[in-house]
C-alpha cells in the first residue's frame, strides 16, 4: 500500500459542512437499536450475583438450590469460566473482574451468575445461591492504600519501577517517572514557589445506556455477540481468549451505543453472556442495572497529588515537579503513569520531573474515562500555575502564553512536538470577549490549559461503489458522537461526489479486517485516514474502467471532481466520465468497483484547549453555579463542525459535572452508597449555561487533511477552571474535587477563621 | 402468576396486552409490545430516557405500572412523527446535532413535546427546567436547548 497520509492543505467542497447525520432518522424515531433493543428466538435472561463485601475470600457456592428452580436453564461460577489466559496477567485481571474465582476485591465484584426464562425467575434464583465468605479488612481510599499498614489487595505484587525490588508485597502496583532537566537547580533559581496537594475523588463516565448485550454460543463452537461497545473488534479477541473459542467464529456485532466515553472498553458481563449461552444452549439477554454499573463497572481513579511549581520574577517556570497517586481499583493499572505523562504538557520547561504511583484499593476496576486520568493532573497543575501567576503579580493567561510549549519543545513526557495549539488556543482566550465581561459579586472567573494525546492505531475501512454509483463505506470503528457523518463527508470529499450518495455503517467483526476500539479520540482521524486510503484505491479502479470505456492508457486518465478526464489535446472530443457513469457500465468493465484499506494509523497530533468560565458561589450554602463557559480547542480541521461543537460541549459538561458534583462515596463498610442517577448527580438541563465553543484549526502534519482527535481534551481543563473560578470568586484556594457545597462552605469557614 | 389483562390505546392504536402485576409500563411496552424506542437507563425515575405521555401527562414509564394503562392513551417515540412527516421537534434535534449517541433522544423530544403542548413560547430558563428531568451525558444540553427554542418558533409559525 502506497499511501501517503501528509498533509496536503487541499481546498475542501463537503468536509467543513454540516449535513444531518446518516443515522439521525432512526435516532428520532426510535428505530435506532442499541444494546438491550435486541432480541434472539428462544432468549434467556441473565443476571449476575454480586458481592456485599469489599473484600472477602469466597469459600463456597452452593447453586443445587438455584439450579433446581424451574425456569432456571443454567447457573455459573468462576469454575465455568477456565482460566485459558496463559500466563497473560491482563487478561487474567478482566477474566477475574468479570467472574470473582477466590476473592470479592470489591462491593459489586460478581461472583455467579443465572439464565432464566423471565427477569423475574432469574431475580429469584439469584437470592437461592449461596455464598460462603470469609470477609477481610478492605481499604478504598487511595491515601491509606497506599500506606504500608493498609490491607494487602493482592500478596503477589511487589512495586515495580523501583531501584530495588521490595521485600514485602504492597498496594503500590508500580512506580514510573518522567522528565527532564535538574528540577533541584531549577527551584534554586527560583524566585516564587507554590507547593500544594491535591485531591479528587472518583466520578463514572456516566453514559446512560447500561451495558447490555445478546450472546448465543451453538454446539458446533460458533458464536454470536450483539453488544453496546467502542470497539467490538477488541470484545471478540477477548471473549474469544476467556471462553477458548477462534476469534473468526464469534461473530461482534457492535449495537447503537449509548455512551461510553472509556467505559465500554473493557468486557464484564460479555463473557458471562456466553458462558451462559454455552451452557444453557440458548441465547442469552444479559443487561446490567443502573445499580449495577455505578458499583461494577469502570469509575475513574480517585487521586491525590502534590504539585510544587517555581518560577523566576521574570515570570519564566524554572522548575516544575509532581507526585501523583491513582487508584486503579483491585487490578493493576498505568493510570498514574498517563496522569504524570500528561501533567506538565502544556509548558515548555527546563528542569520537570513527575512520578506516578499506582495504586489498588477495594473499588471496581478503573476504565478510562475520557482523556483519562489528564483531568486530575490538570486541576492539580492548573491550580497551581493560577496561583504561582497570582504571587508574581502576573496575569494568569500571560503567566502561560510565556511559559506555553511551542513547536520544537520537548515535552516533559518525551516527545518533541509538532505544530501545536497551546499558544493559539491561549491567545484566542486572552482576546476572547468572555474575558472582558463584567462580573457580579461572589462572581468569579477561572480559566485553565489542557492536554491530550490523541491515539491512531489499527483501522481497516471497505468502500464499495454501487452500479447506481452511491457508495456504501463500512468502517470498524464504532460511532460515538456523529462519526458516520464525518467519514461520509471524508469519502465524499476524496470522491468528488455529494454526500447525500455515500451512506457510511459501522461493521460486524466479520466482514472487515480488526480495528481498534474507538478510544483516544481516534474514531474520526484514523478512519478518515483509512477511508481516504480506500477512496484513493476506489480511484486507481475508476481511472482503470474509464481508460477502458474510452480505450485510452491509463496513465492519460485523472479524477477531478468526481470525474475521470482524458489528459491531452488528442483526448478533446472525449467528455469526462463521471463517477455513476462509471459505476453504470462496471458489470461489463471489470466487475464491482471497491477501494479497500488497512493501515496503523500513526501520527495523531496531540491535542491542546484552554476554558474559560463564569460562577457563582452562594456564600451561605457553598452552592457554585457555572454562569458562563468558552471552550476554546484545536482541531487540526473540523471534518463535521457541529460535532465538533458537540464534543467541546460535552466534555465541558462532564468536567463540570467532576468539579462540583459527582463522586463515588463508600461507607466505612466498604460499600458504595450513592449507586444511582439521584444520589450521583450528574449535570442536568437546568444547572448549566450555553456552552459556547471556538474551533481552531492548526493543521496536524501527519494527517491529509490535518484531522486531530477531538472528542477528550474538553474534559482536562474544566476542573481546575472552574477551581480557578471559585478562587478568584472567594479567595479561597478548593484543592478537594468536587468542590460540592459543604467542602466550599468548609474553605470559606476556615476563610473566615483565618 | 395470574396477568393482569390490559385495554389501552397507545400512539392511537387499540392495544391488548397480558401482563404480571409488577411489571412496569416500560417493561411491556419493551419486551411485549416491542416498542423499544423508550429505554431504560437507570429503572428509578432518574433520567427520563424512559418519558412517554399517559393521558396528556408525561411519565416515566419505568415508574407506572403495565396495568396502569388499562383505558388510557399512552404517546410514546413511535407514535411521534407522522407517517413520512418527522414531528418538528424530531427535525430540529437533527439540523442542530441535539443527538451525539442518542440513547436520551427518544426521551427528551417526548418531553419536549409536552413542555410545548403547554408551554408554546418557553424562555430558555422554562426550557431548562422542564427538560430538566432527562439527562444527557453526551452533548451538555447547549444543542437541545437550542433545538427545542427553534422547534417552538416553527411550530408558532405553522
Amino acid at each position: 500500500m502506497n499511501f501517503d497520509p501528509r498533509f496536503s492543505g487541499r481546498q475542501f467542497a463537503s468536509v467543513g459542512t454540516r449535513p444531518i447525520r446518516p443515522d439521525g432518522v432512526d435516532k428520532v424515531t426510535g428505530r435506532a437499536r442499541y444494546g438491550a433493543d435486541f432480541n434472539m428466538a428462544g432468549q434467556l435472561v441473565g443476571r449476575v450475583l454480586r458481592s456485599p463485601h469489599a473484600h472477602a475470600v469466597i469459600k463456597k457456592i452452593d447453586t443445587s438450590k438455584a439450579e433446581k428452580l424451574a425456569g432456571v436453564k443454567a447457573v455459573i461460577t468462576a469454575k465455568d469460566l477456565p482460566d485459558l489466559t496463559d500466563g497473560d496477567a491482563a487478561m487474567y485481571d478482566i477474566l477475574d473482574n468479570c467472574m470473582a474465582r477466590k476473592k470479592a476485591l470489591y462491593d459489586g465484584h460478581a461472583v455467579a451468575a443465572v439464565a432464566a426464562i423471565d427477569a423475574r425467575i432469574a431475580r429469584e434464583a439469584l437470592k437461592l445461591i449461596e455464598v460462603e465468605y470469609e470477609v477481610l479488612p478492605h481499604v478504598t481510599d487511595v491515601d491509606e492504600a497506599a500506606h504500608h499498614h493498609a490491607p494487602l489487595i493482592n500478596d503477589q505484587i511487589f512495586t515495580e519501577g523501583l531501584e530495588e525490588k521490595p521485600a514485602k508485597p504492597s498496594n503500590v502496583t508500580k512506580r514510573t517517572q518522567f522528565g527532564h532537566g535538574d528540577v533541584h537547580a531549577g527551584f534554586a533559581k527560583a524566585d516564587f514557589i507554590v507547593e500544594r496537594s491535591f485531591k479528587t475523588e472518583q466520578t463514572h463516565q456516566g453514559y446512560i445506556e447500561p451495558h447490555a448485550c445478546v450472546a448465543s454460543v451453538n454446539p458446533d463452537g460458533t458464536a454470536d455477540l450483539w453488544v453496546c461497545t467502542q470497539g467490538h473488534f477488541v470484545y471478540r479477541q477477548h471473549c474469544a481468549q476467556l471462553l477458548g473459542l477462534e476469534a473468526s467464529k464469534l461473530r461482534v456485532t457492535s449495537s447503537e451505543i449509548g455512551g461510553g466515553f472509556g467505559g465500554k472498553t473493557h468486557v464484564w458481563a460479555e463473557p458471562v453472556a456466553l458462558a451462559l449461552s454455552r451452557k444453557a444452549g440458548r441465547p442469552v439477554k444479559l443487561v446490567m442495572t443502573r445499580d449495577e454499573v455505578f458499583r461494577a463497572s469502570g469509575p475513574t481513579s480517585a487521586t491525590s497529588i502534590d504539585v510544587k511549581i517555581g518560577a523566576s520574577k521574570d515570570g519564566t517556570i524554572t522548575a516544575a515537579e509532581a507526585t501523583l497517586r491513582y487508584s486503579c481499583g483491585p487490578y493493576a493499572g498505568s493510570w498514574a503513569e498517563i496522569g504524570a505523562m500528561t501533567a506538565f504538557a502544556c509548558y515548555k520547561l527546563e528542569n520537570v520531573k513527575t512520578v506516578g504511583y499506582e495504586v489498588l484499593v477495594n473499588r471496581p476496576k478503573t476504565a478510562a474515562y475520557r482523556a483519562p486520568s489528564a483531568p486530575m493532573a490538570a486541576f492539580a497543575v492548573e491550580s497551581a500555575v493560577d496561583e504561582l501567576a497570582h504571587e508574581l503579580g502576573m496575569d494568569a493567561v500571560d503567566f502561560r502564553i510565556k511559559n506555553a510549549a511551542q513547536e520544537g519543545t520537548r515535552a516533559s513526557y518525551g516527545p518533541v512536538y509538532g505544530p501545536i495549539g497551546i499558544g493559539p488556543t491561549l491567545e484566542a482566550v486572552k482576546h476572547h470577549p468572555h474575558m472582558k465581561a463584567p462580573l457580579k459579586a461572589n462572581q468569579g472567573r477561572g480559566m485553565a490549559c489542557g492536554f491530550w494525546f490523541n491515539f491512531g492505531g489499527q483501522t481497516c475501512t471497505d468502500l464499495n461503489i454501487g452500479m447506481d454509483g452511491s457508495v456504501s463505506l463500512a468502517v470498524g470503528t464504532v460511532d460515538v458522537g456523529g462519526s458516520r457523518a464525518s467519514l461520509s463527508l471524508v469519502a465524499a470529499e476524496e470522491l468528488g461526489i455529494d454526500y447525500s450518495h455515500v451512506k457510511a455503517i459501522v461493521a460486524d467483526t466479520s466482514s472487515l479486517g480488526y480495528n481498534d476500539m474507538t478510544d483516544g479520540s481516534r474514531g474520526t482521524f484514523s478512519s478518515s485516514m483509512a477511508t481516504i486510503s480506500a477512496a484513493r484505491n476506489a480511484i486507481k479502479i475508476l481511472k482503470d474502467r474509464a481508460a477502458q470505456m474510452w480505450d485510452i492508457p491509463v496513465d492519460d486518465v485523472v479524477w477531478e471532481k468526481g470525474h475521470a478526464i482524458a489528459k491531452g489535446e488528442k483526448y478533446g472530443n472525449l467528455s469526462p466520465l463521471s463517477l455513476k457513469d462509471i459505476a453504470a457500465k462496471s458489470g461489463t468493465t471489470g466487475g464491482p468497483i471497491a477501494g479497500h484499506s488497512e493501515l496503523v494509523a500513526d501520527g495523531a497530533g496531540v491535542s491542546f484547549a484552554t476554558h474559560i468560565c463564569d460562577i457563582e458561589v452562594d456564600p451561605e450554602t457553598g452552592a457554585t453555579r457555572v454562569i458562563r463557559y468558552t471552550v476554546v480547542q484545536d482541531a487540526g480541521k473540523a471534518v463535521h463542525p457541529t460535532y465538533v461543537e458537540g464534543q467541546y460541549q460535552g466534555g465541558a459538561a462532564q468536567g463540570i459535572g467532576w468539579a462540583l458534583n459527582e463522586e463515588y462515596i463508600y461507607g466505612k463498610d466498604g460499600r458504595l452508597q450513592n449507586a444511582g442517577f439521584l444520589d450521583y448527580r450528574i449535570p442536568v438541563c437546568s444547572d448549566l449555561p450555553m456552552i459556547d465553543t471556538q474551533i481552531l484549526e492548526i493543521p496536524n502534519p501527519n494527517h491529509p487533511y490535518g484531522v486531530r482527535g477531538v472528542g477528550e481534551t474538553s474534559i482536562v481543563p474544566p476542573l481546575a477552571a472552574i477551581a480557578n473560578a471559585v478562587s478568584n470568586a472567594v479567595g479561597v484556594r478548593m484543592t478537594h474535587i468536587p468542590m460540592s457545597p459543604p467542602r466550599i462552605l468548609a474553605a470559606l469557614d476556615a476563610e473566615r477563621e483565618g | 402468576m395470574a396477568g393482569v389483562a390490559v385495554s389501552t390505546t397507545i400512539n392511537g392504536d387499540a392495544v391488548e396486552y397480558l401482563c404480571q402485576p409488577d411489571e412496569t409500563l416500560l417493561e411491556v411496552l419493551r419486551d411485549r409490545l416491542g416498542l423499544t424506542g423508550a429505554k431504560e437507563g437507570c429503572g428509578t425515575g432518574d433520567c427520563g430516557a424512559c418519558s412517554v405521555i399517559v393521558d396528556g401527562r408525561l411519565v416515566c414509564s419505568c415508574l407506572v405500572l403495565g396495568a396502569e394503562a388499562e383505558g388510557r392513551k399512552v404517546e410514546t417515540i413511535e407514535g411521534m412523527a407522522h407517517g413520512d412527516q418527522l414531528h418538528p421537534l424530531q427535525q430540529k434535534f437533527l439540523e442542530h446535532a441535539a443527538l451525539q449517541c442518542g440513547i436520551c433522544t427518544p426521551g427528551f423530544l417526548i418531553a419536549a413535546k409536552d413542555l410545548l403542548e403547554k408551554n408554546p413560547s418557553p424562555t430558555e430558563e422554562e426550557i431548562r427546567f422542564g427538560l430538566a428531568g432527562n439527562l444527557c451525558r453526551c452533548t451538555g444540553y447547549d444543542k437541545i436547548v437550542r433545538a427545542v427554542q427553534d422547534a417552538a418558533n416553527v411550530m408558532k409559525g405553522a
